[in-house]
């Protein structure tokens, strides 16, 4: 140790209490970037109003489209729900990352010390929150509407599942779409054809735990799920720098 | 590239010489199938050109790669040429299946995994150029390009994985006959030739089609730098 120059004595020195003091740093401010999302919208409720009446007119629009009589209604449920959440949620991250842009606040955040990754985490985490009360609300909607009990745990955490990986990648393509000329209908032509997997494997296992089949059938979609869910976050996470970057 | 070098004009000849052996070999030479008939020559041609289409992919995926770690311009102009070729071609690929499915399966179309999972690509491919045309900044739009390049690459095998796992749990759709008993045939040796030969035919040109674009997109970044010297003067 005697023999190495005094800087990287320094260096190693100061290391050490940093990394523990980053880290925090680090979640303090995805923690703020979340909060910042959840108070500007508990204050204007407009994404989570849009997003909500939409799934309703969606719902109510399934109803015709399909002739939900009491068998059929059982297979497809969980289809209309997946439907109803991939499209509301459109709506939710559109308008969410155009807040950002529009208002200037995704500058601010650049500008600030903070890692890009953890802009990222933020604003997926704060989607993520809106789309859960989102499907919060819609899940006892559709319960009553069409006499079928959807508080199941195994359904719950599908839909978790299914909203975090819908969420990760979302978000990342949210960003690219909204700085683009053809911002809105740019989304769901970006977002459907990479979330086929995920929306998939949502279907089939959201319907396996209603109809109350064997967990052993169930378990190969769950495990698309988990792997989509990873494989997503962490490629967004990797190339989320790119896609801000001025 | 100010004049067409000469290996791009040899590689024009050799590449239109070799197709026209290349019809010749599956069209004449190429052994009848036994129960199929004719109709199964269309498989040479729709197999090369669904791997072309598959490998254009691949190479938007990986320039893209490298255009962000290293910044530099030529990468993008190859996924962009690249881009475009794959998706020509990966429609050729669902058209030709196709027009195979219909007197062999008595359909059209079929939700079998491949096919599905074709159909996905091409749509990713689509939205690719859409993204690309909605961005004004060049340096943008490689970035994004490239971005969603990966993402959309990284989902194909995931999207044909959970398709492969739903037909298998689930029995094949009512209307179509089962894919696997109908349509598969062991190729004899003659056949394998002819397959492989289409192959390289596909790939060659694809090479080709693939310079030829990249020269034009030099020439139109040539002509808009002009354009603005000229607004500008």
């Amino acid at each position: 140790m005697s023999e190495m120059p005094p800087t990287m004595n320094i260096t190693e020195q100061k290391i050490e209490p940093r990394a523990n003091g980053s880290l925090r740093a680090y979640l303090r401010s995805i923690a703020a970037i979340v909060w910042k999302d959840l108070a500007a919208e508990f204050r204007s409720r407009e994404l989570i109003g849009a997003m909500l009446v939409f799934a309703a007119l969606v719902i109510v629009v399934f109803n015709f489209a399909l002739e939900l009589d009491i068998r059929t209604r059982e297979t497809v449920t969980s289809g209309v729900l997946w439907v109803t959440f991939a499209f509301a949620g459109t709506l939710g991250l559109n308008r969410s990352m155009a807040i950002e842009k529009d208002r200037g606040c995704l500058d601010g955040l650049l500008l600030a010390p903070v890692d890009r990754s953890a802009i990222y985490f933020g604003k997926a985490i704060g989607n993520l929150f809106f789309m859960l009360i989102v499907e919060a609300i819609i899940l006892p909607m559709y319960s009553v509407l069409y006499n079928v009990n959807l508080f199941q745990p195994g359904l719950i955490f599908v839909i978790l599942l299914g909203s975090i990986g819908y969420t990760a990648v979302g978000t990342l393509l949210a960003s690219m779409a909204v700085q683009a000329r053809t911002r809105d209908v740019l989304l769901p032509i970006l977002l459907f054809p990479v979330l086929i997997p995920l929306l998939l494997a949502a279907v089939k296992a959201s319907n396996g735990f209603l109809q109350g089949f064997e967990i052993a059938e169930i378990m190969p979609w769950v495990n698309i799920m988990i792997a989509y869910d990873v494989i997503f976050i962490a490629v967004a996470f990797m190339v989320f720098d790119f896609v801000v970057e001025e | 590239m100010e004049h067409k070098p000469k290996a791009l004009t040899v590689l024009n000849w050799l590449t239109g010489a070799v197709f026209v052996v290349a019809l010749y070999i599956v069209l004449i030479w190429a052994p009848q199938e036994a129960i199929m008939g004719d109709v199964q020559r269309v498989f040479y041609f729709h197999v090369s050109a669904g791997w072309v289409g598959a490998l254009a992919f691949l190479v938007t995926a990986i320039v893209g790669g490298i255009y962000l770690a290293r910044g530099e311009q030529r990468w993008d102009r190859v996924a962009q040429a690249s881009v475009e070729i794959g998706v020509v071609f990966a429609f050729i690929n669902i058209v030709t299946g196709s027009i195979w499915a219909r007197p062999i399966w008595n359909t059209w179309w079929t939700w079998d995994p491949r096919l599905v999972t074709a159909t996905i690509m091409e749509l990713i491919y689509i939205a690719y150029m859409m993204l690309r045309r909605g961005i004004e900044d060049p340096d943008r739009r490689a970035r994004f390009g490239a971005v969603y390049s990966i993402v959309g690459f990284i989902s194909v095998p995931l999207t044909f994985l959970s398709i492969r796992i739903f037909r298998t749990i689930h029995p094949i759709v009512v209307g179509s006959s089962d894919p696997a008993a109908l349509g598969a045939f062991d190729m004899t040796v003659d056949m394998r030739v002819a397959f492989f030969f289409s192959l390289f035919t596909f790939t060659l040109l694809y090479i080709t089609l693939l310079w030829h674009r990249l020269r034009l997109q030099v020439k139109m970044e040539k002509i808009e730098e002009r354009k603005l010297r000229a607004l500008s003067s």
